[in-house]
This record gives C-alpha cells, sequence and structure tokens, in this order.
C-alpha cells in the first residue's frame, strides 16, 4: 500500500504547493507506515526531483510525456487514475490549485474515492477517517469523515511546512498509454506573468484597495512588495476598474489566499473582501479612516495616509535586509 | 443550443456563519439566501448566449422545498425553466449523480456551474459531473464564446490564464469577469411565476463524505496599533514578534 502525491509543475519546477503535498503525506504516511511515492507528469527539470525527496517523497515516479506539459484537465485525470493502480496506492494527496481542483474531482469518480478538498490539518484515524477542512470561505470548518476505501486529499495552500531533510528518493520512468480523446481539450494559448511571485504561492501578499485612487498610484505597492518578495493582490472593485488584471483580485469571488504576511493599504475590509485573506496567519492594516473594519481583522495597524506610509515602511524593510 | 445552468442556494456573502445541534447542523436563522455568486456569473453568460444565438435555458439546483425561490429568481432573470432534485445536497458526489440524471435525460449542448459553491467552497461537482457523462470540463472559466461547434474559453491559472478550445457538449465552471451579474426587472419577475418549475425525486446516489461537527476559528486579538510616524517600529514587531522578515 502506498500514499501517491500528484506533483503539478510549472515549466518544469515542482510548485511550492505540491511540495507541501509531499510533505503532507510523508506526515499522514508516518501514522499509517506506509510508503509516499510522488508522480510528476511531463517535462520536469532533472534536478527538480530532490527537492521531491527532501519533502518527504520515498520514491518518484516521472511519466514525462510532453502532451502533460500543459494542465489538460483530463488527460492529467486519466494519467494520475492508471499510476494510482500501479502504485497501489489508497490514498491520493495533493494541493488545492486551479488544476488540482478540477483533476481531483474527475479522479474521485474514476477511482470511486472520496474528496475532501481544502485540507487544513492532518486527519484523525482512531475512529475511521476524518479529516478537518475550511468551509464558507474561511469562516468555519468543517470536520469531515471519508467513508470510502480509497481517499482524495486536497490541501490549502500553507497549511503544512516544508520538509527538507529527507533523504534522496529514486525516480522511475513510467511510460502510461493515454486516450487521444482525454485531449479534446486544446490549449491555444497561455499569458502568465513573468518573473513576478505568484499570487496563490506567495508567502507575502501585498494589497491595494480603492483607497489608493488610480492605476498610476501602484508603484508604491510594487516597490514594497518588491522589498519583502512578495505578490502583489488587489480588491474586487480595482480589478472591476481595470486597475490591476483580475487574475490579482483576492477576496470571497477572487483569489483565497492563505500568506504568512497579508498587507492590505487602503481597503476597507469588507466582508468579501476578508473571506478571501481570513486565514492569513498575520495582518497588517494601513488605512486612514481609524474606523475600516479591516483593523477589527488586523494584527498590527498603522492609521495613516497610504502616500506617506508605504514608502516609509518600503525604506524601514530594506534597511534591515 | 440548449444550456443547463446549475445553481446553488447559499447564505449570503455578508451572512455570519454559526451553528447549531452541539455544532453538528448549519444555523438558518437570520440568513439571507442568494444564488451562489459564481453560479450567477455562469447563469448571466448563459442568459447573453441565449440573446447573441437563440435557445432554452434551463436552472437546476439539487435541494430542498426552501430553495425554490431562488430559481424563481433565476427564472427572473432569464431562464425558462427550472428544475429542482428534491433532496438535501448531502455532499458532491450525491450532488453530481443527480447533475448527471438530469443531464442525460435533456441531452443539453452546454452545462455552466459556478466555480464554486460558497458553502463548502468544493470546486469539485463540474469535474465530477464531467467525469459521469464523459465530457470535458473546464474550470475556472473567464471568458466563454461559443462559435458553431466550438467552445472558446480563457481558463485561470495561477497567474494567468490559458486559452482553450473544445468541441461541444462540455461543462464550464465560471467566475467572473466571464458576465456581468444580472438584476431581475419588473417584467422578469411578473413572467418568472408562471415559467415551469419542475419537482423530480433523486435518483439512488451514495454519499462518500460525511461532516461530523463544524467549528469556528478562534476569535482574533485586538489590533496592534503603530504610530504612522514609527514605521520602524513595525518592522521590529514583524522581525520579533512574528518573526517573519
Ligand atoms: C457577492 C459579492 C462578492 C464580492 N467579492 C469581493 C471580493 O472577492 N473581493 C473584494 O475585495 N471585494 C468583493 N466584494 C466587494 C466588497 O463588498 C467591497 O465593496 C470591496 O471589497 C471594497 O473595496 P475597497 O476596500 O478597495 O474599497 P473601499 O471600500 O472604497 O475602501 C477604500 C478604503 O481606502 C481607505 N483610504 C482612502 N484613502 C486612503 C489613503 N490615502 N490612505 C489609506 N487609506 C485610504 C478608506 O478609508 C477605505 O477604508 C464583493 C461584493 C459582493 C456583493
Ligand atoms: N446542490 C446543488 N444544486 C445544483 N448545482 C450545484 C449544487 N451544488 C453545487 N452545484 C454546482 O456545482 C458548482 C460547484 O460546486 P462545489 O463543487 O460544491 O463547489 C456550483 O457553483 C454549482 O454550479
Amino acid at each position: 500500500m502506498s500514499i501517491l502525491v500528484y506533483i503539478e509543475q510549472d515549466q518544469g519546477t515542482i510548485k511550492k504547493s505540491s511540495l507541501e503535498a509531499v510533505s503532507y503525506a510523508s506526515a499522514l504516511s508516518a501514522m499509517q507506515g506506509v510508503e509516499v511515492i510522488a508522480v510528476g507528469l511531463g517535462t520536469v527539470n532533472e534536478n527538480e526531483w530532490k527537492k521531491a525527496g527532501q519533502a518527504g517523497a520515498n520514491r518518484i515516479y516521472h511519466v514525462s510525456d510532453d502532451r502533460l506539459d500543459a494542465g489538460i484537465i483530463q488527460a492529467h485525470a486519466a494519467t494520475l487514475a492508471k499510476v494510482f493502480e500501479k502504485a497501489e496506492a489508497n490514498t491520493l494527496i495533493m494541493s488545492k490549485s486551479s488544476l488540482g481542483d478540477a483533476v481531483a474531482a474527475r479522479l474521485s469518480i474514476k477511482l470511486q474515492a472520496g474528496l475532501v478538498s481544502n485540507v487544513v490539518s492532518l486527519p484523525e484515524l482512531n475512529d475511521g477517517f476524518k479529516v478537518k477542512r475550511s468551509i464558507f470561505t474561511g469562516k468555519a470548518f468543517a470536520e469531515t469523515q471519508i467513508e470510502t476505501e480509497r481517499k482524495i486529499l486536497a490541501i490549502k495552500k500553507n497549511t503544512i511546512e516544508i520538509k527538507t531533510d529527507g533523504p534522496e528518493a529514486a525516480v522511475e520512468a513510467l511510460s502510461i498509454d493515454i486516450d487521444e480523446k482525454e485531449f479534446a481539450a486544446k490549449i491555444k494559448g497561455t499569458e502568465k506573468a513573468e518573473g513576478e511571485v505568484l499570487l496563490p504561492e506567495a508567502d507575502i501578499v501585498v494589497s491595494g484597495g480603492r483607497g489608493l485612487k488610480g492605476p498610476e498610484n501602484w508603484g508604491m505597492i510594487e516597490d514594497l512588495a518588491k522589498s519583502l518578495h512578495a505578490a502583489c493582490g488587489c480588491s474586487k472593485p480595482v480589478s472591476d476598474m481595470g486597475w490591476r488584471p483580475h487574475h490579482e483580485h483576492v477576496g470571497q469571488t477572487g483569489i483565497k489566499v492563505s500568506p504568512t504576511l497579508y498587507i492590505a493599504i487602503g481597503i476597507s475590509g469588507a466582508i468579501q473582501h476578508l473571506a478571501g485573506v481570513n486565514s492569513s496567519k498575520y495582518i497588517v492594516v494601513i488605512n486612514k479612516d481609524p474606523e475600516a473594519p479591516f483593523f477589527k481583522s488586523a494584527d498590527y495597524g498603522i492609521v495613516g495616509d497610504a502616500f506617506e506610509v508605504v514608502p516609509k515602511l518600503t525604506e524601514a524593510i530594506k534597511a534591515i535586509k | 443550443m440548449k444550456i443547463l445552468v446549475c445553481i446553488t442556494h447559499v447564505p449570503d456573502t455578508t451572512s455570519r456563519i454559526q451553528f447549531t445541534d452541539g455544532n453538528t447542523r448549519f444555523d438558518k436563522s437570520g440568513v439571507q439566501f442568494i444564488i451562489g455568486p459564481y453560479d450567477d456569473y455562469a447563469l448571466a453568460r448563459a442568459v447573453e448566449l441565449k440573446e447573441e444565438s437563440g435557445g432554452s435555458i434551463t436552472v437546476l439546483n439539487v435541494g430542498e422545498v426552501e430553495t425554490e425561490p431562488t430559481l424563481r429568481k433565476a427564472l427572473a432573470i432569464g431562464a425558462d425553466e427550472a428544475i429542482r432534485v428534491n433532496a438535501h445536497p448531502a455532499d458532491s458526489f450525491f450532488v453530481a449523480s443527480q447533475i448527471a440524471q438530469i443531464a442525460k435525460d435533456g441531452s443539453y449542448d452546454l452545462i455552466l456551474m459556478g466555480r464554486e459553491s460558497i458553502d463548502y467552497n468544493g470546486g469539485m461537482v463540474h469535474g465530477m459531473v464531467g467525469e459521469l457523462l464523459d465530457i470535458p470540463s473546464i474550470s475556472p472559466v473567464m471568458k466563454l464564446d461559443i462559435e458553431a461547434n466550438l467552445g472558446k474559453m480563457s481558463r485561470e491559472i495561477e497567474g494567468g490564464k490559458e486559452q482553450i478550445e473544445v468541441a461541444l457538449p462540455f461543462i464550464a465552471g465560471c467566475q467572473e469577469p466571464i458576465a456581468e451579474w444580472k438584476i431581475p426587472n419588473m417584467r422578469g419577475i411578473m413572467s418568472a411565476r408562471s415559467k415551469p418549475l419542475n419537482v423530480v425525486d433523486p435518483v439512488p446516489g451514495k454519499e462518500m463524505t460525511k461532516v461530523k461537527n463544524y467549528t469556528l476559528p478562534p476569535a482574533k486579538g485586538a489590533v496592534k496599533l503603530i504610530d504612522k510616524d514609527q514605521v520602524e517600529e513595525l518592522v521590529q514587531l514583524l522581525k520579533n514578534e512574528a518573526k517573519i522578515l
């Protein structure tokens, strides 16, 4: 028996969130006394595998078929279903992500495996298999029992620290037959922000709201983000008005983030915005209105004009780095 | 084109979430229910597609009788008929099994859903239905056009988007900016009263997961305010207290 981990890659590099999934599986395997097998699909840089071993994989399968470089949902699901059988796995662990969710759902049917997404802690095994997941966009949790023999867990980002002390894991190349029909959806092109820290993966997020008055004022937000090696986010009206791209929109109807630090600048703290950030470890709020609701959800706050405070903060951060 | 739009009946985004019966049940008292915001985008896009090229829109909910006002609202926004599968939506697999059955019976060209429900945030039902029907399921979709038999979409990926083409029939899990939410007008509300809302019995289906109990996150402590002229203090707190920098 084994635990299989689905490793997502981006242009050959293993995603940080997938390494979290490996470390989650490793912690679970210690409870169950089984092996962790990580599987990567498509072209993956040779030296990336080291990280999967360090994060806790005992063995690695690599399906190098380059048709899988792109995240074609059905093709990934079909491949993983076969790898799952080959690995004689009974649990599949993955990170909750845009691709992961879509793939997990299809696999749940293929494998007849109960699926729990948004998992935020290790399971309890003393009475069945019970795991805690985040619901109502971070406003509550549900202890959820999986009733099937086979199980799939999609882990919320930043749930577990990535291990770095695991031994090297052997990589085995697998060749899997994938029916042409699984490639029915054709990816015609990709647009991606280059060289930026990706918002959903970021450890620190700097977000701006309507209080910044206009897109021309985002330079100071980007400077602050750069000084912290952080990703940029924004509130919904900001992306609705086209001040910032949609993929930076944080909240109930946007990206849900769970970084270590979330810095909100000129954002009032509407409940729908909070829903996307409430699982951040620390929240800093900078707002000129001392009554802004966001202060109630913040760990640290500065009441002041963003145009004065933010450049000073960036300087102070640079000074200690 | 026959379009099926699957909608959830969920607490308003401003609702205070509370539980009852020893934390085993969601407390509905005082809660206002709405069409899931993502489902609302799906419905809005369906209405636009119908305006562009004709066809019909069926809205579907798996839920108990209390969800009918939500279905009526969808009719007022522009759906032609509604179906309610009369069952408690116990888990994603159960719901997906019901939707798959309705989809088979109705042979729809296009099935639109929301990216995720805002109560359980699974983001799973579309993929499950896709697999049950053996058709593609694409999510989260930010743009959707239909040209002849081909769906042209833009799908959100981490930090960007990708362009996808796939032939009908398929399922799309929608999110903004696919369309703007539509507010029902008076004519819509009047005509919704006479549009068909069919209640059907569920097909047998099992659950694969069961919620044992609910918990709320611990309350946040008071905010520590730092003087705007002492930003260095914030940096020190982040460094020494939060141990981030
Ligand atoms: C169904 C639904 C879903 C939604 N989903 C989302 C979502 O996903 N994400 C989201 O963000 N919103 C969402 N909203 C919108 C949400 O309700 C708020 O309208 C929105 O979050 C407000 O954005 P904001 O804080 O940038 O703007 P505002 O509310 O206008 O706040 C601006 C803030 O900036 C401060 N300010 C002004 N000038 C300065 C200055 N010089 N220096 C410092 N501070 C300053 C002001 O004091 C104020 O607090 C949703 C709404 C609905 C109904
Ligand atoms: N009970 C339900 N009835 C109808 N559609 C549903 C139901 N639950 C989920 N859906 C659809 O599936 C999408 C994804 O839901 P979920 O997987 O629960 O996040 C929703 O946005 C709806 O379009």
